[in-house]
């Protein structure tokens, strides 16, 4: 065992190669909890740490080609740095956690991809799944494996690549990610809609999204409606315009062209920062045109969830947010013999939104919480029996001993 | 090409099986007679050919469950077939199989303009998919050049693209769920009208699986509303080399055409002879089309002719009306017909980094010379998606094998610079044994693997995508 030594420091695995990072899942006879940058601390399971922080580096940049090669350790700073540089960007807009979660700590370029995280340019260019190119990383085994490659377009085998993006370290451990970026554009300016309530909201957002003017961004915040168009300057402006006429119907709009002031509202949105202050938070994807039955349906679980709902992708995202007191009255419907306490809130909450989430045919997940509710709850939307089954042998086949990140997405 | 030997005992069931399928299927949803099954004996690599046991053509997802079941229970491996368009020899059936083609299932389930998506069943061509919401200004965007003829099931199966994936991506970027029978007639619901996996992207794994996790019988597709118009410019170089730095600079300006085509000089000249397109006698040769309003695509046509001027152009044609596009694309959507008046033909489909370009086809022209076969080059260089077409004549004995030899030295080398054996095709059985280039053993290991999960028998589209020799010890663990 080479580095062993090297990288077993206190109770904390970590890893400065792929080799080690090998190494140690092989030789772990106890379940390992895996870690990027702590940023993103959606779920809960026990074991060691093992953190990835020190498999860092930008291994291959071709900006011509739009193609990035990273380890998995690298900090997203450094990524967006570099391609700054060259006039370029992440395109699906990863969320940054901290400010919601309130945590610390630098977001890796792994944990991204592993939790397949991606903002409001999700609905016009994809996900991080669909930016994702190739893989390479360890699974429960402690093999090394690769999947994909370094090229836009590649049918060869199975696409494991996709399975990669989203597993959340419960299949493989990320050693290093490639990935497709694109330009950043010229100019960017923003439709605004004041007033509307969310059913209406949806409405016009869904309006703009079947136009044929490229919208880049569709959400819905405290009472304000935005349309982000981009591109070159003529084009946005000619855009910009084309999408306030069409939207005539639902007020009149106002149009945002300063550049700092679009890129704060669309970070805003991507972080949904306006709900950082709650205690428990939960992030639904759905049909857009199902927002309205949820709605009311919500209104019967509680009507506090209304006035706090941030809309994004059209509609297709919403997030909920609970304060003290939601979670005080959602308790008292556990029955009169459990603890009236926000916990239980939460717990009530999150049964309920899972619930409604599948009746709907979407997915719900709880993304904050008081650190007392996670071991009561599955974070994530519990799959259907066939789906279940799957998901598990494929668990059984990554991960046969169950040491990475066990019971973090349920199952085994 | 080696496949699996047919088993014997299945064979001596045939008559037990039919009996069997016609329980549970119309008689006209049967074919079983060796000469009608012979419609069913291959794809459209027709170098390869086998007719199945029976061909059976089910109209619902019910009907498709229970032919799985039973074949499930008797152990009969199946082959699902969309349209067979397959290049890849992806729906190539064993003696012992049943094709099971969805060719009856093409109806329209649903359409929501607003939430911006259309559910249907599979058998549906792709271009009968835009043909459906094309009234209301929709696309469905994934064009494979077959659109007229092959199907969804076949597109989600093979993953395939298409000339304008540039700017809207393949067929896995565009699906957002499908409705999927597994080997034991399991009916499972994958993704739909939200975004995004709950759980593990399932879907993610099931979309170019090549026929091999479980029949797709729906699909819920993203749709999107038709940009306000769309032009080329048409620009030549005198060598490869400066029309891949031209790409390259085009790409990182910041513009994103919709499309970049690329021809080189035994390609141009086949096409000129063959339509006239009236393009210039050059080396390399680009198309590059954009979208937008009018003023837009003017903007963005005038931004890559500055930059193909940094390049000295030998010509640079841009299109200001439908009539000079037409002209424009003409020669390009000719290319794979003027090839095959001079001989037949094979196309290869592998990708490269788009920095290799210039490499890659000097070293395809120097082994077009040690092979003495003609090849002509034609395809998306915006994605590094390269079609050579390598010339052979199919009477000639042995030219066949020494055109196979050359296109599996071209798809070595695009591995070795960093690419992949197939962008949009598939593997099939026709790079099958070529996998082991691009994929350590453990690598395909872990594929095989998946395959174990949805298809523990291992019956669903035998003698695909892995060597034969990697995939054996499961083979004989199943039986
Ligand atoms: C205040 C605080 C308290 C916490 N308490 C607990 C606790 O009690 N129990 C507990 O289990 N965790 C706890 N965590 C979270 C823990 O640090 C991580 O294990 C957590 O799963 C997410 O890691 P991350 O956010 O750094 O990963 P990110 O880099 O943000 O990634 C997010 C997800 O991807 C996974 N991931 C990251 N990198 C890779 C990679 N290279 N390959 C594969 N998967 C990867 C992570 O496991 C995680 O699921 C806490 C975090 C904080 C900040
Ligand atoms: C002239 C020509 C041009 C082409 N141009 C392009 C192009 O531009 N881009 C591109 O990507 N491809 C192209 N192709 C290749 C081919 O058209 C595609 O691979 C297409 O998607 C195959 O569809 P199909 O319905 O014909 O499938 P088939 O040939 O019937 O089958 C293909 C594969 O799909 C599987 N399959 C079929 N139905 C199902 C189902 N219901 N469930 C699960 N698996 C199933 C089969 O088992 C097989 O492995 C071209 C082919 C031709 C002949």
């Amino acid at each position: 065992m080479s580095g062993a030594a090297n990288f077993r420091k206190d109770a904390v695995l970590r890893p400065e190669s792929e080799t080690d990072l090998a190494e140690a899942i092989a030789s772990a006879n106890s379940p390992l909890r895996i870690e990027g940058g702590g940023t993103r601390p959606v779920g809960r399971c026990a074991g060691k740490l093992l953190t990835t922080s020190g498999i860092a580096g930008i291994t291959l940049y071709e900006p011509g080609a739009l193609t990035m090669v990273a380890k998995a350790g690298t900090p997203l700073a450094e990524i967006a740095a570099a391609l700054d540089a060259e006039n370029q960007q992440l395109a699906f807009e990863p969320m940054d956690h901290r400010p919601l979660l309130g945590t610390d700590g630098t977001p890796t370029i792994g944990g991204v991809f592993a939790a397949n995280v991606s903002g409001p340019r999700r609905i016009q260019c994809g996900a991080a799944r669909d930016f994702l190119l190739g893989v390479r990383f360890v699974d429960g085994q402690g093999r090394i494996l690769s999947n994909g490659g370094r090229v836009m377009k590649n049918v060869t085998g199975y696409d494991l690549v996709k399975l990669m993006a989203g597993n959340r370290g419960t299949l493989g451990v990320l050693s290093e990610v490639s990935f497709k970026v694109l330009p950043q554009p010229e100019a960017t300016a923003t439709v605004m809609l004041e007033g509307l309530d969310l059913r209406d909201a949806v409405k016009a957002m869904s309006a703009a999204l079947g136009s044929p003017f490229d919208v880049a961004g569709a959400a819905h915040v405290q009472n304000k409606t935005v349309l982000r168009v981009e591109g070159f300057v003529a084009s946005v402006t000619y855009r910009a315009q084309a999408l306030s006429e069409k939207l005539g119907k639902f007020g009149a709009a106002k149009t945002l062209t300063n550049a700092e002031e679009n890129t704060s509202l669309w970070q805003s949105v991507r972080d949904v920062t306006a709900l950082g202050t709650y205690p428990a938070v939960w992030r639904l994807s759905l049909k857009p045109g199902d927002t309205e039955s949820l709605f009311l349906k919500l209104r019967r679980l509680h009507d506090g969830f209304l006035g706090k709902t941030i809309l994004d992708w059209g509609g297709g995202l919403v997030w909920l947010a609970a304060d003290r007191e939601m979670l005080m009255d959602m308790s008292m419907q556990a029955g009169p013999n459990d603890h009236c306490e926000p916990d239980m809130g939460v717990r009530v909450g999150h049964m309920n939104l899972q619930e409604l989430a599948q009746d709907l045919g979407g997915h719900a997940t709880l993304i904050k919480a008081p650190e007392e509710v996670w071991p009561h709850v599955n974070a994530f939307q519990p799959e259907p029996p066939p789906l279940a089954a799957l998901s598990d042998g494929i668990r059984q086949k990554f991960d046969p001993r169950g040491v990475l990140n066990r019971g973090l997405m349920g199952g085994m | 090409m080696e496949m699996p030997k047919p088993n014997p005992k299945i064979l001596a069931r045939k008559a037990e099986f039919l009996a069997q399928l016609a329980n549970i299927l119309p008689p006209d949803a049967i074919i079983s007679d060796p000469f009608e099954t012979r419609a069913y004996e291959c794809d459209a690599l027709t170098a390869y050919k086998c007719p199945p046991l029976a061909a059976v053509l089910p109209s619902s997802t019910a009907e498709v469950a229970d032919v799985l079941r039973l074949c499930h229970r008797m152990g009969v491996p199946v082959v699902p077939r969309g349209a067979g368009t397959s290049l890849a020899g992806g729906a190539l059936p064993t003696a012992d199989s049943v094709i099971l083609g969805v060719a009856r299932m093409n109806e329209v389930l649903e359409t929501d303009y607003d939430n911006r998506f259309v559910r249907v069943q599979t058998g549906r061509t792709n271009l009968s998919v835009t043909r459906a919401v094309e009234e209301h200004g929709f696309f469905y965007a994934p064009d494979p050049s077959s659109q007229l003829a092959c199907a969804i099931a076949g597109n989600i199966a093979m993953n395939s693209g298409g000339a304008h994936c540039l700017k809207y991506g393949v067929t896995t970027n565009n699906l957002m769920g499908v409705t999927m029978v597994l080997m034991d007639g399991t009916v499972a619901e994958l993704g739909g009208a939200h975004l995004d996996a709950g759980g593990l992207d399932l879907l993610g794994v099931v979309c170019g699986s090549e026929g091999q996790l479980g029949v797709v019988t729906e699909a819920t597709l993203r749709i999107l509303h038709k940009p306000e118009g769309a032009r080329p410019v048409l620009i030549g170089f005198d060598s490869n080399e400066v029309a891949g730095h031209c790409v390259s600079d085009i790409i990182k300006a910041g513009v994103l055409p919709v499309a970049i085509e690329f021809m080189d000089r035994p390609c141009i000249r086949a096409t000129e002879a063959f339509a006239g397109a009236g393009y210039p006698d050059c080396e390399a040769l680009l198309i590059v089309e954009v979208e937008g309003s009018e003023d837009e695509i003017d903007v963005q046509l005038g931004k890559i002719s500055e930059i193909a001027r940094t390049h000295n152009p030998v010509e640079l044609r841009q299109s200001n009306s439908a009539d000079e596009s037409a002209r424009i694309w003409l020669g390009r959507k000719s290319a794979f017909g003027a090839m095959g008046q001079i001989n037949d033909y094979m196309c290869l489909d592998g990708t490269i980094p788009v920095s290799q370009l210039p490499y890659v086809l000097r070293r395809i022209g120097e082994m077009s010379a040690e092979f003495g076969l003609g090849v002509g080059n034609v395809f998306h260089a915006g994605d590094g998606n390269m079609h050579p077409l390598i010339l052979f004549d199919a009477n000639k004995p042995g030219d066949l094998e020494k055109c196979e030899a050359f296109g599996a030295e071209i798809l070595k080398l695009c591995v070795e610079v960093g690419g992949c054996l197939t962008g949009e095709h598939g593997v099939g059985v026709e790079k099958r044994d070529l996998m082991s280039h691009q994929y350590a053993p453990e690598d395909l290991d872990i594929q095989m693997a998946i395959k174990d999960v949805f298809d523990p028998k291992w019956l669903l589209n035998p003698a695909k995508v892995f060597p034969l020799a990697a995939s054996e010890p499961r083979r004989i663990a199943a039986e």
